[in-house]
C-alpha cells in the first residue's frame, strides 16, 4: 500500500511516456488518471494508519550510494508529516490530472503532458517520503526537472523556453546552498540519515564549524545553507524571480506545481528538519524575517499586475512567506496546516483562472476581460470561494490556518516574531485587496474583450468543473476539519515525533491565549481590503489610474516587481556573458594558444614540412619522433650500465 | 578458466581482428561491409570477454588480479607484467564498451579508407586496454604513447577542415609532457632499480626527488586530463575529429591523465602529492569556473561539450587529491560517468552532423518537431551531464563534493558553482538546438534516429540510469583498492604535518 502510493505515478509516467503513441490521447488520460486515482485513494488509509493509529514506518527498497561512512538506501519514511504531504500531493495531483483532460483537449501532445504530470507527482512523493537528505535532494531536483519540462511544455514559445531555463537555473542556485548544507551535515554528523541527524543534533548545538575560513556556529551555518535551497524552491525573496515567469506553462501545471505542491517543498524541508532548526535560533530568526518580508513584498507586487496568472503567482509567493515565518517562530504545525489548506484553495484559484482563460479563448490580461459573471456563474462562484479562503474570511479554510500563523507570530514574543506579525497583518489587507481586484476586473464592469471573444465566452465542460468543485469543498472545509488535529488540542497525538519543538518555543500553545484584538485584526484587515477593492474597481473605476499617476514612481516600482530581474541581469547575467566571451577569445585564444602551442606549432610545422619532403604521410612524422624517444631511452640505459 | 591469460586475450584480440581485416579482399561496398562487420564483431567479442573481468573480480582485496608476468627485456629487468585492481578494471571495460559503439557509430559516416579507419580503432583499443592493465613502467609507457598514434591518425586523416592544425596541436601538447614522464620513469629506475609498479608502490622515494618526479608526471598527466591552462588542444581536437574519434577522446583518452594521478602520483609520490595539492586545487577550480564560462560563449556544439569536459575533469582532479574515500571513489565514478555521458553527447552531435553537416548551434532549432526520439535521448544525456540525481552524473559529482567539503570548504564552495554554470550552458544549448519552431529549410526533412543509432545509444542510456540508481556493483569493486590508496595518502598527510610541526 505504502509503496504503491508512491510508485504508481512513476508507473503512469513510464506507461504513458513511452507508450503514449500506442495508447492514444484517450488511453493515456485513462491510464494516468486511473493510476493517480488509486494512489490518491491509498493516501487516505495511509494517513489514518500513520497519524491516527501511530504506525509510522520506514520501508527500505534497495541500497543506493555506499562509500566509506556514507550509506544511503532508497527508502520510504512514513510519519505524520509525510502522510499529510502524500495525501495533499496525491489528491491535488489527481484533481489536476482530471482537469487536464478537459483543459488540454485538442493539444497535439496530450500523452506527453500526462506523463510529465505523473513524473512530477512521483518525484514530489519521493521528496516527501525521503529518509535521508540525499533522497530528499533527489526528489528536490526531480521536481525541478519536471517543472522545467512543464514550464517549457509549449516549446515553440521562446518565452516559455526562457522561463523554463530560468526556473531551473534559479533553483540550481538554491540547490547550491542545499548541497553545501548536505555536505556540511555529513561533515558534522557523519551521516545523512534523518534519524541519525536528529538524534545527535542536541549534542552538536553550540559546536563550531570552520567554513570558508571562518569559525561559525555549526548548526546555524548548516541550517542557513539548507534554507537557501528552500528559498530557491519556494520562491522566497531574492530567489523568487522564476515563479512569476513559470506561469508560461499550461495552467494545470501552475496549479499543481507552482501553487499546491512543489513550491511548498521548501516549507516541508524546514518542518522536516525541525529537530535541527530548533537548535539554531539565529537561523530560525532569518527564516522568519525572510518569510515575512517575502509575504509583504509579493503582496505589494500582486497589487498592480495585470496578468491574471501572475497575480495568483505573486499571491502564492506571498502565502509561502507566511508559511516560512510560521516555521521561523517554531510554529511548524501551523505552517504545514497552512500548506495543506493553501494547496486546496490556491489550486482552486489557479484552475478557476484556467477556466476563465479558457472562456476568454486564451486571454490572460485582465484589462481585456470583465462583464462576464453572469455567463460563467460556476467559475465565478468558485473564484469567490477560493478568494474568501485566501483572504482568511471566517470559517473558510484559510481563516483557520492563516490566523493561526499570525497569532503564533504574535505569541512568539520575539523581535522577528513581531516583525512578521505586523508585515503579515499588512499583507493580509493587500491579499484581500488584490484578490477582489482580480475578481472585479475579471468578471465585473463593462466587457473589455472584443465582440468575437465575448460571443465565445462559455462555462467550461464538466470534466474541468467537477475537479474544481472537489477543491472548493477542500477550500471550505479543510480548515475546520484539520484545525483540531494540526494545531488544536489533538496536535501532539497527531504529529507524534514528526515535528520537534523545544518546550521553550511554545508559540503555538501560546497562540491560543493571545488578546482578542490579535484574533480580530486579520479579519478586519481582510474586510478593509475587500471594501477598498470594491471602491477602486467597481464604484470609482477612475481611482486606480488617478492614484497610479499620483505616485508614478511607486507604481512603476511595483509594476516592475521591485526591479529584481533588471538588477540580476546587471549583476550576474551580463557580466557572465561578457566574461565568457572575454575568457574564450582573450584567455584561451590570444594568451594561452598565442604564447603556447601556436607559436611552437608554427616552428614545428616548418620542421615537419622539411621532414615530409623526405617521406609523405603523417605516420612518418610520428615514427620519427618515436625514434628520437627510443634513441634517448637507449642512451640513458647505456649511461646507466656504464655508470 | 583462471589459468587463461585473460588480460592478454582482451588486449590482443582486437589485433586478431586487424589481421582478418587485412585479409579481406573484394570490391567497393561489399568489401567495406565485410570490414565493418569484422571490426564490429571483434570489438564485441572483446567486450564480452572483458566482462569476465568484472564477474570474476574479487572485490574483497586491494591486490592486483588476473596477473600475468613474463620477462620481456631481461637485460633491463623489463617485464611484460599485467594486472588490474578495483581502480583500473572499469577503465578496461569502458574502453572495450566504447570501441564497438564507435565502430557502429561510424558505420555510414566513414566512407573513405574504411579498412585503415577500422584498423586504427582496433589498434587503439589494444593500446588503451594495455595501458590500463600495464604493471611495468616501460610497458605502460609504450602503451601510453602508443595510444597517440592511432588517435593522431584518426584526427589527421578522417577529421574536419582544420584537422592538420588540430592533430599537430594535440600531438605537440601530449608529446611535450610525455618526454618529461619518460625522464621521471628512468630516474625512478635508477633509484629503485625496478620498473615493476606494484614493487614501487611499496618503495618510499626521498622527498626532494618526489617533488621533481611529481612535477614531471604532472606535466604529462595535466595535458591529458586536460587541466587548465594546458587544455586548449582539446576543443580543437574534438571539433576536427570525426564523431567516433571524439567519443574515444572524451571517453577514454581524457581518463588517462587522471588514471595516471591515481596510479602513480599518489601511491608512488604521496608526500609530494600532499605538498602539491593546493596547486591542483587552484588549477582545477580555475578550470571548472573558467571553462564553464567559456562553454557558455560557444557557438559550436562540439566545442561546447569539449569545454564542459574540461570542467568535469576539474571535479575529478579535485576529488583525487582531496584524498578521502568519498572524494576518490567519486572521482572515479565521475570519470566513468563522463566516459559514457560525454561520449554519448558527442554521438548526439554526430547524429545531426551526419544529416546536416554542421555543428553550429545557430544552424539548428526546433529539432523536437521532426526528431522526438532524438530529443529524448539528448535530454537524458544532458541531464546526466548536469548531474541530475538518478543519473550517473550525480553520484560522482555528489561524492566528490561531499568528500572535498571534508577536506576544504572553500574548494567545495567554489567547485559547486560549477553545477550552476554547467546547467546554464547545457540547457541553453539544448534549447537552441531542440526547442523552438522549426523554421530552417535544411531541417524540414530531417529524419529521426535510425535503428542503428538507437542501438548505439541504448546501452549508454541503460548505463546512465543503472549507475545513477543502483551504483552499488560499481562502488563495491572500488572500495578495497580505494581504501588502500586513501590509507597510504592519509599516512603521508600525517607525516608531512608532523614534518611541518617539527620545522617550526
Amino acid at each position: 500500500m505504502y509503496t504503491a502510493a508512491i510508485f504508481l505515478p512513476l508507473l503512469s509516467a513510464i506507461l504513458v511516456g513511452f507508450f503514449g503513441r500506442w495508447l492514444g490521447d484517450r488511453g493515456s488520460q485513462l491510464v494516468a488518471c486511473g493510476l493517480m486515482f488509486v494512489a490518491a485513494v491509498l493516501a487516505v488509509p495511509i494517513l489514518n494508519d500513520v497519524a491516527l493509529e501511530g504506525h509510522g514506518q520506514v520501508i527500505r527498497i534497495f541500497s543506493w550510494i555506499e562509500s566509506g561512512a556514507l550509506d544511503i538506501a532508497w527508502s520510504l519514511k512514513f510519519d505524520t508529516l509525510t502522510a499529510v504531504m502524500v495525501l495533499v500531493v496525491n489528491v491535488v495531483s489527481l484533481v489536476v490530472h482530471v482537469y487536464s483532460v478537459g483543459y488540454m483537449h485538442g493539444d497535439p501532445s496530450v500523452p506527453r503532458f500526462m506523463a510529465y504530470l505523473s513524473l512530477f507527482t512521483f518525484f514530489m512523493l519521493m521528496l516527501v517520503s525521503a529518509n535521508d537528505l540525499v533522497q530528499l535532494y533527489f526528489g528536490w531536483e526531480g521536481v525541478g526537472l519536471a517543472s522545467y519540462l512543464l514550464i517549457g511544455f509549449w516549446y515553440d514559445k521562446p518565452s516559455a523556453n526562457a522561463a523554463a531555463i530560468k526556473a531551473f537555473l534559479v533553483n540550481r542556485v538554491g540547490d547550491f546552498g542545499f548541497g553545501l548544507g548536505i555536505f556540511g551535515i555529513f561533515f558534522l554528523f557523519d551521516s545523512v540519515l534523518l534519524d541519525a541527524i536528529f538524534a545527535s543534533a542536541p549534542d552538536k548545538a553550540g559546536t563550531t564549524l570552520h567554513f570558508l575560513g571562518l569559525d561559525l556556529d555549526a548548526l546555524t551555518v548548516l541550517c542557513l545553507l539548507l534554507f537557501v535551497g528552500a528559498m530557491g524552491k519556494s520562491a522566497q525573496l531574492g530567489l523568487h524571480t522564476w515563479l512569476p515567469d513559470a506561469m508560461e506553462g499550461p495552467t494545470p501545471v501552475s496549479a499543481l506545481i507552482h501553487a499546491a505542491t512543489m513550491v511548498t517543498a521548501g516549507v516541508f524541508m524546514v518542518a522536516r528538519l525541525s529537530p535541527v532548526f530548533e537548535y539554531a535560533p539565529i537561523a530560525l530568526n532569518v527564516v522568519a524575517i525572510v518569510g515575512a518580508t517575502t509575504a509583504f513584498f509579493a503582496a505589494t507586487v500582486g497589487l498592480v499586475q495585470n496578468d491574471i496568472k501572475r497575480v495568483i503567482a505573486y499571491s502564492t509567493c506571498s502565502q509561502l512567506g507566511y508559511m516560512f515565518f510560521a516555521a521561523g517562530v517554531s510554529a511548524y504545525a501551523a505552517s504545514i496546516f497552512h500548506l495543506m489548506t493553501h494547496a486546496f484553495f490556491k489550486a482552486l484559484l489557479f484552475l478557476a483562472a484556467g477556466s476563465v482563460i479558457h472562456a476568454f479563448s486564451g486571454e490572460q490580461d485582465m484589462r481585456k476581460m470583465g462583464g462576464v459573471w453572469k455567463k460563467v456563474p460556476l467559475t465565478y462562484t468558485l473564484m469567490w470561494i477560493g478568494s474568501l479562503a485566501l483572504a482568511g474570511v471566517p470559517f473558510f479554510a484559510g481563516y483557520y490556518s492563516k490566523d493561526m500563523i499570525l497569532e503564533s507570530a504574535y505569541a512568539a514574543h520575539t523581535l522577528p516574531g513581531q516583525y512578521a506579525f505586523w508585515l503579515g497583518i499588512g499583507a493580509a489587507a493587500l491579499t484581500a485587496f488584490y484578490s477582489w481586484r482580480l475578481i472585479l476586473m475579471t468578471f465585473h464592469g463593462k466587457p473589455r474583450a472584443d465582440a468575437d471573444v465575448m460571443a465565445h465566452v462559455h462555462e467550461s465542460p464538466k470534466i474541468m468543473t467537477l475537479p474544481l468543485i472537489v477543491l472548493a469543498l477542500g477550500a471550505i472545509f479543510a480548515g475546520y476539519i484539520g484545525y483540531e488535529f494540526f494545531v488544536g488540542h489533538g496536535m501532539e497525538a497527531f504529529w507524534r515525533d514528526a515535528i520537534l519543538v523545544l518546550p521553550s518555543h511554545s508559540a503555538i500553545q501560546d497562540a491560543h491565549h493571545v488578546p482578542a484584538w490579535v484574533k480580530q485584526l486579520p479579519i478586519a484587515m481582510g474586510v478593509i481590503g475587500i471594501a477598498l477593492a470594491y471602491l477602486f474597481y467597481l464604484f470609482a473605476p477612475k481611482l486606480p489610474g488617478l492614484l497610479a499617476g499620483r505616485v508614478d514612481g511607486l507604481y512603476r516600482f511595483l509594476l516592475n516587481k521591485w526591479y529584481f530581474d533588471e538588477l540580476y541581469d546587471r549583476l550576474f547575467v551580463n557580466p557572465a556573458k561578457w566574461l565568457a566571451h572575454g575568457l574564450w577569445k582573450q584567455g584561451d585564444g590570444a594568451l594561452i594558444d598565442g604564447v603556447g602551442p601556436d607559436g611552437v606549432a608554427a616552428a614545428t610545422r616548418d620542421l615537419a614540412r622539411r621532414a615530409s619532403r623526405l617521406q609523405s604521410g603523417y605516420v612518418y612524422h610520428y615514427a620519427f619522433a618515436m625514434l628520437i624517444g627510443v634513441a634517448g631511452l637507449i642512451t640513458w640505459f647505456f649511461i646507466g650500465e656504464m655508470g | 578458466m583462471h589459468d587463461w591469460p585473460l588480460l592478454s586475450l582482451i588486449i590482443f584480440l582486437p589485433l586478431v581482428g586487424v589481421g582478418f581485416i587485412l585479409l579481406i579482399r573484394g570490391e567497393g561496398e561489399t568489401q567495406n561491409r565485410n570490414i565493418r562487420n569484422v571490426a564490429l564483431w571483434t570489438s564485441l567479442a572483446t567486450f564480452v570477454l572483458s566482462t569476465l573481468l568484472w564477474t570474476n573480480f574479487d572485490s574483497s582485496t586491494a591486490a592486483f588480479q588476473f596477473e600475468e608476468k613474463l620477462p620481456w627485456i631481461s637485460a633491463f629487468d623489463i617485464y611484460y607484467h599485467l594486472g588490474v585492481d578495483g581502480i583500473s578494471v572499469f577503465f578496461v571495460l569502458l574502453s572495450t564498451l566504447l570501441t564497438p559503439i564507435c565502430v557502429l557509430a561510424s558505420w555510414e559516416a566513414i566512407q573513405k579508407h574504411v579498412r585503415e579507419y577500422m584498423i586504427a580503432f582496433l589498434v587503439l583499443e589494444t593500446f588503451m586496454v594495455g595501458m590500463f592493465c600495464a604493471l611495468d613502467f616501460i610497458l605502460f609507457y609504450v602503451f601510453f604513447e602508443g595510444v597517440l598514434i592511432p588517435m593522431f591518425l584518426i584526427i589527421g586523416i578522417w577529421g574536419g577542415p582544420r584537422r592538420i592544425y588540430a592533430a599537430f596541436k594535440f600531438f605537440l601538447y601530449t608529446l611535450a609532457g610525455s618526454v618529461l614522464m619518460l625522464l621521471a620513469i628512468l630516474t625512478i629506475f635508477f633509484y629503485a632499480d625496478t620498473f615493476d609498479i606494484p614493487t614501487l608502490m611499496t618503495t618510499r622515494l626521498p622527498l626532494e626527488m618526489q617533488y621533481w618526479l611529481w612535477l614531471a608526471f604532472m606535466a604529462s598527466f595535466a595535458v591529458k586530463v586536460p587541466m587548465w591552462p594546458v587544455h586548449t588542444w582539446l576543443p580543437d581536437a574534438h571539433v576536427e575529429a570525426p564523431t567516433a574519434g571524439s567519443v574515444i577522446l572524451a571517453g577514454v583518452l581524457l581518463k588517462m591523465g587522471a588514471y595516471g594521478f591515481l596510479r602513480f602520483s599518489i601511491p608512488l609520490l604521496p608526500e609530494a602529492s600532499v605538498y602539491f595539492t593546493p596547486l591542483i586545487y587552484s588549477l582545477s577550480i580555475i578550470a571548472i569556473i573558467y571553462t564553464s564560462l567559456v562553454a557558455l560563449a560557444q557557438t559550436d556544439m562540439k566545442k561546447l561539450i569539449a569545454y564542459s569536459s574540461v570542467a568535469h575533469m576539474g571535479f575529478v582532479t579535485i576529488g583525487i587529491f582531496a584524498g578521502n574515500t568519498q572524494s576518490v571513489e567519486g572521482a572515479i565514478v565521475v570519470m566513468l560517468s563522463h566516459g559514457f555521458v560525454s561520449a554519448a553527447l558527442f554521438l548526439c552531435v554526430g547524429v545531426v552532423y551526419d544529416r546536416i553537416h554542421s555543428r553550429e548551434i545557430s544552424d539548428y532549432g526546433g529539432l523536437v518537431h521532426r526528431m522526438p526520439l532524438y530529443a529524448f535521448v539528448f535530454m537524458v544525456f544532458m541531464m546526466a551531464s548536469v548531474g541530475l540525481p538518478g543519473t550517473s552524473g550525480f553520484v560522482g559529482e555528489f561524492l566528490v563534493l561531499l568528500g572535498v567539503f571534508q577536506a576544504n570548504t572553500w574548494v567545495a564552495f567554489l567547485a559547486a558553482t560549477g553545477i550552476i554554470l554547467g546547467a546554464a550552458y547545457m540547457l541553453w544549448m539544448y534549447r537552441r538546438v531542440i526547442f523552438g519552431e522549426l523554421t530552417k529549410d535544411t531541417l524540414k526533412r530531417i529524419l529521426d534516429l535510425s535503428p542503428r543509432e538507437i542501438l548505439v545509444f541504448a546501452p549508454l542510456i541503460l548505463l546512465v540510469f543503472w549507475m545513477g540508481i543502483y551504483p552499488e556493483p560499481f562502488l563495491d569493486v572500488l572500495h578495497e583498492s580505494v581504501g588502500q590508496l586513501v590509507e597510504r595518502y592519509e599516512l603521508a598527510r600525517i607525516a608531512s604535518e608532523n614534518l611541518a610541526l617539527a620545522g617550526h
